[in-house]
């Protein structure tokens, strides 16, 4: 069974040629992304494997720099780097600002 | 782990509201701005790191690409020596290629070349930046290595039947890049003028350089 990357060859419709650039969000998650390859602390073959692990929902469903986010959360909790536990308070710390922002 | 006097010091940095402009609502979204405000508080990055790896990104452009094309155009010694090893001709450009090796294949009148990542998104970003949208889109990803000619086609791009179609599927330790053929016409233009007819999708393989 293809992994849910592993589009090569498959039908698919027109290509949506037109560009964008990218919002402030998807550069941090990039930025994020390259600094923890230039610490070491992931290689770029470790993040497309954690990538393929999402599942075809997930891979389907989220955006380019979401599924990035996806994969980096589970390799630095699996690494070690960061708990599922402190995810969750930061996540909620977070909600709670953007809600007072937002009010 | 935790360093307080790091994360006090850069505490307004670290909580810097998103643009006025961008709504963060996805879990996703927000799982990404946790992520960035727990490494930081943890020392495994700083906000400063987080700000001067955007602006580098920033500053790769299609540009330093173009440069290396154009001095191919230009002097036959440094064509071949691009050819034979992309790294050391980038370098020799004062371009950083990072640690990931750099296949540069060139187009001919018989040959036409096209670089996709089927399996993600693997690209010289080191050379040209970021990968265009579509370039990570499923549908490029997906057709160009069985219809390369129908893709080519979306992009404005009809190449005669007698041109052979290589489509190069990019690694995580192997990126492409195409040498497009200096085309009809410019036989006489600057370098300033050449390199502006090398854009982007010339050096993916989706477009060509007109002069």
């Amino acid at each position: 069974m293809r992994t849910p990357n592993d589009i090569g060859g498959l039908d698919e419709g027109p290509v949506d040629v037109a560009i964008h650039d990218l919002t402030f969000w998807e550069k941090q998650i990039d930025a994020l992304n390259m600094l923890l390859g230039a610490k070491g602390i992931r290689r770029t073959d470790e993040n497309r494997r954690y990538i393929e692990m999402l599942g075809h929902d997930a891979y389907n469903t989220l955006s380019y720099y979401e599924r990035w986010t996806a994969s980096m959360s589970r390799l630095l909790i699996d690494k070690g780097y960061i708990t599922q536990e402190e995810i969750d308070a930061k996540v909620a710390e977070i909600r709670g600002r953007l809600a007072k922002d937002a009010g | 782990m935790h360093d307080h006097d790091h994360h006090d010091h850069h505490h307004e940095n670290d909580h810097a509201p998103v643009a006025k402009d961008e709504k963060i609502h996805s879990y996703y979204q927000i799982l990404g701005l946790a992520l960035k405000e727990l490494l930081i508080e943890k020392g495994v990055i700083t906000a400063d790191e987080v700000r001067k790896a955007i602006e580098y990104r920033d500053s790769i452009t299609p540009a330093n690409g173009a440069r290396m094309v154009v001095k191919a155009w230009t002097e036959p010694a440094y064509k071949v020596r691009l050819l034979a090893d992309g790294v050391a001709a980038s370098k020799e450009l004062g371009l950083d290629p990072g640690a990931l090796n750099l296949v540069v294949v060139e187009n001919t009148p018989d040959i036409h070349n096209v670089i996709v990542c089927t399996l993600c998104s693997c690209y010289p970003r080191n050379i040209l930046g970021l990968p265009p949208p579509w370039y990570k889109s499923r549908e490029y990803r997906a057709r160009v290595v069985r219809e390369p000619r129908a893709v080519l086609a979306e992009f404005g791009t009809r190449l005669p039947e007698t041109v052979e179609v290589r489509v190069h599927d990019s690694t995580a330790d192997m990126r492409y890049l195409v040498l497009p053929m200096r085309p009809a016409g410019a036989e006489n233009l600057d370098e300033a003028t050449l390199a502006a007819l090398v854009t982007r999708d010339c050096m993916i393989g989706v477009s060509l350089p007109q002069a």
